[in-house]
This record gives C-alpha cells, sequence and structure tokens, in this order.
C-alpha cells in the first residue's frame, strides 16, 4: 500500500527491531521485513477475515494468542512468530484444513501452484492425524467461464470479499454453520444462475486452492494470482484511474 | 404528554386494594409449572373461587417461578395477617380442594404441602428473583408495590458519573460469565464520544439446562427494563436492544408488554419520569444460534448480518454495533442494578465473597432430589448447593460431580465439596461459573460420555468461520465418540488432548476456546474412565 509516512512505530517481531506504520498489522510489518508467518485467508486490499487461525502470533503481555492479520500494532510491541506450540498448533489447524475437505492433490487443477498445499509442506505435514471427512460435496460447473469445486474449498472467503469489496459484486457469500459452512452464490443458486456475477474472475484469481478455477484447466495448470487484488485497492486509492486534475 | 406516575401512589393504591382480599392464592404459571399442567391448576383454582362466591374476599395471582420446579405446579396460600402454605404437584382436583378444603374450609391438605423450611428455600437468598413467585408478572403495579422504578427515581437525581461510581462501590461483576467487572465497562462506554451509544440486554440464554436469565424476564420483566434504564442512563446510551432468544416467547410477550405499559408512564420513551433523559427500547429476537450470545455475534445478528463473532479489539464499547460505541451486559447483571441503586452498595456487599459480591442465580438440574431456580450468595460451597438445597442425589446414591458453565464450562468432582462456588475458585478447579447451570451427576454417569454430549453440542453450534472451532471440535466428537465406544486408542486420546490445546488457545472467539473445557476438565479429574473405555495398550508397556 502506498503511504505518505514512513514507519515510525518501533515493533519487535523475533528479536528484531521493526519500524511499522501507525494502522499496520502485524503481519504486514513482519511481511515488509521479511520475517514469514504462515497465512491463508489474509489477502492484502480486502478486510481482515482472521478466520483460518494459521497467522496466531503471541504478544507479550496478552494472555491470548492473536493473529498477525487483525492485530494493529502498539508502539513498543514484543511479538514472536515462531515456537514449539505455535508450529504445533499451525501444523494441527493445517492438518484439520486438509481432513475437512476432499483435497486430493494429485488430480487438482492447482496442483503445484496451491497455497494449502505451500503451508502443509512448509508446516512440515506429512500425514494428517484427524480422521477424514470425506464430505460428499458437488461441483458447480454452471459458469460458462469458471468452475466452482466445494471440495477444495477452506471457507477463507477471500472471494467473498473481493467480490463484495473490491468488484462491489457481493456473489458469494456464506451459508450454514459448523461443518455445515458453505460457499453459496446469491440467493444460493448455482453460478452460472447467479444474475449478479460480472464474470470478472477476481474469485478465480484470489482463491489459494483449486476451489475457483478457469474452466479448460487440467490437472496442475491452474495459476492463481491474488496480488491482483492488492494492486487494484492501491491503484484505486491513489486514484491511479481518475482525471485527478477534474478532481481538483 | 401524559402525567408523570406517581410511585408512591400507585403502591399506596395497590396495598389498599390487596387489603380487601382476605386470601390471596398465588399459582406459578411460570413455563416450568405450565408444562406441568399449572394452567389447568390455574382454571381450576378461578372457577372453584367463582362458584364459591368467593371473588371478593380471594384474589388468584398468577405468579412467575416459586424455584422448586421438580415439585411443580406450586400453588402458595398468604390469609392477611395469616401464615402462607405452600402447596405441591397441584393439578386440578388439588387445586379444587385448596379453594374448597383450605380456604373455605380451614382444612391443612397436609399430604399435599410442600415444607418451606427446607433448606432448598431457606438456605437461598433472592435479590434478582426477590420477585419471581411472588408477584404478576404482567402488572406494573406489582412491580411498584415492591419497590420498582423507585432507584430510577433516584438515579435520575445522580449525576450518571454518581452512578457509576455506586455500581463500582457495589463490586458487581457481570453474571454472563466472565465475571468482568460491570462498573468497567460502563465506564468505558461512558467515556466514549459518540452521536449514539447503545446498551444491549443479552438475553441469548443457550447453555442446554440453563434457564436463569428466562426466569428473571418473564417474571419479572420491569425488572429487566428498570436494569437496562439505569446502565443507559449511567453511560448516555439513548437506544438500547433486548436480544432475547426466540425460544423464549413468553419472555418476549412479557417484556413487549412491559414495555407498551412503562412507556405509558412515561418510565420509558421519551423524557423519562419528566427529566431530560429519554431512552427508547427495542427487542430483537435470536434466531436459535448458542453463537449468537457472544457479544460481537450478538451484534452482528442485531445488525441483521451473520451471527458470526468477529475480532477484539477493537471492543464493542469502542466500535459495536452500527459502528458505534456499546456495551453488552447480561440480564442477571441488570436484574442486580434496582436493588443495589436502592439499597446502597454496601447492603450488596454484605452478600457473597470480597472478590465476588452478591448472588447468584442457578439453574439447578440433573440428579437431585430438589431441582429448580436457585439463587444464592456466591462463595457457598459447592457441597453446600448440591446436598442441603438440593437434597442430594436421589435413591442413596452417591453423588460423583457437578457440571457448571454448560458446554464452556467444565466438571467439578465430588471431592470439591468445601469449593467455593464463585467466579475465581471454579476457574482454579477446571470449569467456570458461566452463565449460571448447575448439573449434579452421580455414580451411574460415565464422564467420558459427560464430554462427548457437550463437543457434539459445541460441533454443532460453531459457526464456522474459524478452522480450529468448526473443524476441531468436530473432529474432538469423533475421537470422543470412539472412546466412549470402545474402539479409542491411546493415540486418539493423545491426539483429543492436543486438539483440546489447539482449539483452545487458537480459537477466534469465547465459544471455541472453551469448547475443550469439558473434556480438559474431565480428562484431569477422571482419566481413569478414559484409560479403561481405550482397546490398546499405552505406547512402550510390554504385553504381558
Amino acid at each position: 500500500m502506498a503511504r505518505r509516512q514512513r514507519p515510525n512505530v518501533p515493533v519487535v517481531i523475533d528479536g528484531h527491531e521493526v519500524m511499522a506504520y501507525p494502522d499496520e498489522s502485524v503481519l504486514s510489518a513482519a511481511d515488509r521485513e521479511g520475517i514469514r508467518i504462515p497465512r491463508l485467508c489474509a489477502l492484502e486490499g480486502t478486510s481482515v477475515h482472521g478466520g483460518c487461525r494459521l497467522c496466531v502470533v503471541e504478544v507479550a503481555e496478552r494472555h491470548k494468542l492473536m493473529p498477525a492479520c487483525g492485530t494493529t500494532v502498539v508502539e513498543d510491541m514484543e511479538v514472536r512468530t515462531r515456537s514449539r506450540s505455535l508450529d504445533e498448533h499451525r501444523k494441527l489447524i493445517c492438518e484439520l484444513l486438509l481432513a475437512e475437505g476432499n483435497h486430493v492433490c494429485a488430480v487438482c487443477v492447482s496442483n503445484g501452484a496451491c497455497e494449502l498445499q505451500d503451508l502443509a509442506e512448509e508446516l512440515g505435514v506429512d500425514h494428517v492425524r484427524p480422521d477424514y471427512q470425506f464430505p460428499r460435496r458437488s461441483v458447480d460447473a454452471s459458469h460458462p467461464k469458471y468452475t466452482f469445486d466445494p471440495n477444495r474449498c477452506v471457507l477463507c472467503t477471500r472471494c467473498v470479499r473481493t467480490c463484495a469489496e473490491v468488484e462491489g459484486a457481493h456473489v458469494w457469500d456464506l451459508a450454514g454453520r459448523a461443518s455445515g459452512s458453505h460457499l453459496i452464490a446469491d440467493l444460493g443458486q448455482e453460478w452460472g444462475e447467479a444474475p449478479s456475477c460480472t464474470w470478472c474472475g477476481k474469485c478465480v484469481a484470489v482463491c489459494p486452492t483449486g476451489a475457483l478455477a478457469w474452466k479448460g484447466k487440467a490437472v496442475g495448470e491452474m495459476r492463481h494470482d491474488p496480488s491482483l487484488v492488492a494492486f487494484l485497492s492501491s491503484a484505486r486509492e491513489q486514484g491511479e484511474w481518475v482525471d485527478r486534475e477534474a478532481l481538483r | 404528554m401524559a402525567k408523570v406516575i406517581d410511585l408512591d401512589d400507585v403502591a399506596v393504591n395497590e396495598a389498599e386494594a390487596r387489603s380487601r382480599y382476605r386470601w390471596r392464592i398465588k399459582v406459578c404459571s411460570s413455563t416450568a409449572c405450565d408444562a406441568s399442567g399449572a394452567g389447568p391448576a390455574y382454571r381450576a383454582v378461578e372457577q372453584r373461587v367463582e362458584e364459591q362466591g368467593l371473588e371478593h374476599d380471594v384474589q388468584v395471582v398468577p405468579t412467575g417461578c416459586m424455584g422448586l420446579c421438580s415439585a411443580g405446579p406450586l400453588v402458595r396460600t398468604e390469609p392477611r395477617g395469616g401464615q402462607p402454605t405452600l402447596f405441591q404437584e397441584v393439578n386440578e382436583r388439588v387445586g379444587a380442594d385448596i379453594v374448597e378444603r383450605h380456604v373455605k374450609g380451614r382444612e391443612d391438605l397436609a399430604e399435599h404441602q410442600l415444607d418451606e423450611g427446607l433448606p432448598f428455600f431457606t438456605r437461598q437468598e433472592r435479590v434478582v428473583l426477590s420477585n419471581a413467585g411472588r408477584i404478576d408478572p404482567e402488572r406494573l403495579e406489582d412491580y411498584v408495590a415492591e419497590g420498582g422504578y423507585r432507584a430510577l427515581v433516584s438515579a435520575l437525581r445522580m449525576r450518571p458519573r454518581g452512578l457509576i461510581e455506586t455500581i463500582e462501590a457495589s463490586g458487581l461483576r457481570g453474571r454472563g460469565g466472565a465475571g468482568y467487572p460491570t462498573a468497567k465497562k460502563w465506564g468505558m462506554l461512558h467515556d466514549a464520544v459518540a452521536d449514539e451509544k447503545y446498551v444491549v440486554a443479552n438475553g441469548d440464554e443457550g447453555d442446554p439446562g440453563a434457564f436463569m436469565d428466562r426466569a428473571v424476564m418473564e417474571d419479572d420483566p420491569h425488572r429487566v427494563l428498570e436494569g437496562v434504564t439505569l446502565a443507559a442512563y449511567a453511560t448516555g446510551a439513548s437506544k438500547a436492544f433486548l436480544y432475547v432468544r426466540a425460544e423464549y416467547p413468553r419472555a418476549i410477550k412479557r417484556l413487549e408488554q412491559a414495555i407498551r405499559t412503562a412507556k405509558r408512564q412515561r418510565l420509558l420513551g421519551r423524557n423519562i419520569l419528566g427529566s431530560d433523559f429519554s431512552l427508547d427500547v427495542e427487542i430483537r429476537t435470536g434466531a436459535g444460534a448458542f453463537v449468537c450470545g457472544e457479544e460481537t455475534a450478538l451484534l452482528a445478528s442485531i445488525e441483521g448480518q451473520r451471527g458470526q463473532p468477529r475480532m477484539r479489539p477493537p471492543y464493542p464499547t469502542e466500535r459495536g454495533l452500527y459502528g458505534r460505541p456499546t456495551m453488552i451486559n447480561n440480564v442477571e447483571t441488570l436484574a442486580n442494578l434496582p436493588d443495589i441503586v436502592r439499597r446502597g452498595p454496601e447492603w450488596f456487599r454484605r452478600m457473597g465473597t470480597e472478590v465476588s459480591p452478591g448472588t447468584k442465580v442457578f439453574a439447578l438440574a440433573g440428579s437431585l432430589r430438589h431441582t429448580g431456580l436457585i439463587e444464592v450468595p456466591m462463595g457457598l460451597t459447592l457441597g453446600e448447593i448440591i446436598e442441603e438445597i438440593g437434597g442430594g442425589c436421589p435413591d442413596g446414591r452417591a453423588f460423583k460431580a457437578a457440571q457448571t458453565g454448560g458446554p464452556s464450562g467444565g466438571c467439578v468432582p465430588a471431592s470439591f465439596r468445601d469449593l467455593p462456588v464463585d467466579f475465581e475458585s471454579l476457574r482454579q478447579a477446571g470449569s467456570i461459573m458461566g452463565s449460571g447451570g448447575l448439573i449434579a451427576m452421580d455414580e451411574g454417569v460415565s464422564m467420558p460420555e459427560v464430554a462427548r454430549f457437550y463437543m457434539d453440542f459445541s460441533q454443532d453450534e460453531s459457526c464456522g468461520k474459524c478452522t480450529p472451532c468448526r473443524v476441531g471440535t468436530l473432529e474432538m466428537h469423533r475421537l470422543l465418540e470412539r472412546i466412549c465406544a470402545g474402539e479409542g486408542s491411546h493415540r486418539d486420546l493423545e491426539l483429543l488432548e492436543q486438539l483440546s490445546r489447539t482449539v483452545r488457545e487458537t480459537s477466534l472467539c469465547g465459544l471455541g476456546q472453551s469448547a475443550p473445557n469439558p473434556v480438559a476438565s474431565t480428562l484431569e479429574h477422571f482419566r481413569d474412565e478414559y484409560l479403561a473405555l481405550l482397546r490398546d495398550e499405552p505406547v512402550g508397556v510390554a504385553h504381558g
């Protein structure tokens, strides 16, 4: 994001002195410093969701773990992004995500370019301890350009936020609760029947897995580009596409 | 504009009207007694009074909960200037007998009497429930006759800050479960600057087996309204919402009616009691999601959004309903306020313990001889509640454990009988106070089975927003099912404990963070029961 000021809030992340912007999240400050915090639902350019819980960190004098994506820096805040128990939590959360859906990399369009797959590797998930749920979910291929495979959906709501906040269409939302939570288009109709969809494809671009994909992609051919949304919202903030002279 | 109500006038008139009757027959018409047949009993009493031509001598009053639900329907007769008598299990025939043989014929009807000298009644101290079972909840006059709305009158003469100081001096802590100091929350909303501020009464009581708030709202709705008005006045809120679960239609009906009456008498609405203070109160009903008792999810629900919690900070007192500063208080907390203001913080502090002053309402259930609704001073021991008030387990069974705090709480074993029941002590024992559910279990109960029951509840009620709660509770339930069926392994138990830690420490809101409590507390106190159910030998132990 473009900033006018310099970062002026000193915080300590994993022992490194980091200067952060006043309203910045711990996640974003760590990113600029090159300190990697695992995350899944966080998406620059959209609002904070805080649902995946992979980015939880330890903050000194807070008795609870805090999600780095939704925690705003405070002067002299001390943050630890790695510890034995954090590693264990993240690994288990990743296993829970893998157990919840039907994630079969070998037949997935996003194989090799999947954030969930990358996370599993990063977090050292060599097997899944919890029971696989094997939910029965059917694919929605009703849209002429894209497909939605709920078997691969991790409910990160990146598509929901992008569609509502960046595109302004709000095609996607969640329905149901607990293990029955699922993504719906408009009022629960097939995607191809959802009149509010503009076919813009931003939801597909930001999907971390193969849940949303272009039609016609074979195994391992799908490439997402979540940075598109950060680019769009930052450009919009700076008024890149408007006649700034006319606005004056 | 309507004239300002003269409360003393109303009270005098009410006392005069009552004194015209030689007898008052109070029939419990709360949800529990209704379910066991209080309706026909009430009609029988009323009909006999009419038949016998006693309408001018006997007043029949439908009241709220008298407490001992297991002996219901309950009826209490109060002769003018004489000793009241309580009757239990009153059906149509007994109801008729009470009129004909007891009131008219002066018979004892000893076989139907219920001894009010039972510890169940004598060990209680009723503040929040002081009117429950005593007054007709649908009449404002009844509430006013018991001192109602006097706290509001005196509060309106105080500065809001002064009212907050009164509550601070009383040491009142939130009764919704966490025990957060009420005055501290008030101070935050008071100091927040905004064009409009909100107070929300949380009446979304969802713990299985808990019905404290239901009783308060059904049996004494004006008390809740007065409490809300006091909270709003102290904090500068101009709008209040009563969030009541849709499963409580009677509470909603009574609150609606109470709002209308209070507005007519200028106890609510514009320029309350002729002052500059105005408060608009609106009821919102929940749609059956347990998570909407969590404050941020509750606010989302009021806004018409999906009932999902969001991250805190920002706390609702900074950014709450419609982005404005909002304070959420539990119904029972609010119901304490009128008495604290009217009788003073010192009076309140005389009850309970140093750090947890006052009383707590519990829904006493499970394997006990006497079950129902009780209000006791904080710090009473678990043993006193279970053995004295509850009368112990029936049929000579041994008391094994008490479950407090519902799906967010845990099980406290019988060896903790001397544990004082207050916020801190329960937490140290691995459970929580919670909103007030207290379920006694005897020796016949399997503790892993109890944990499985609560986990089933949590995995179903998770909102689905965060991974550990949505999937973690589901997996924990699976493991518990396997263990309870005798098919679990030591590895399953190990994973169950790891999941307990991860779900507790990484979940987004209180629901997930506390969902593993029933498992963790039963594992701590009853680990042997889990081990006995496992099918394999522990890893590293040679088969003999």
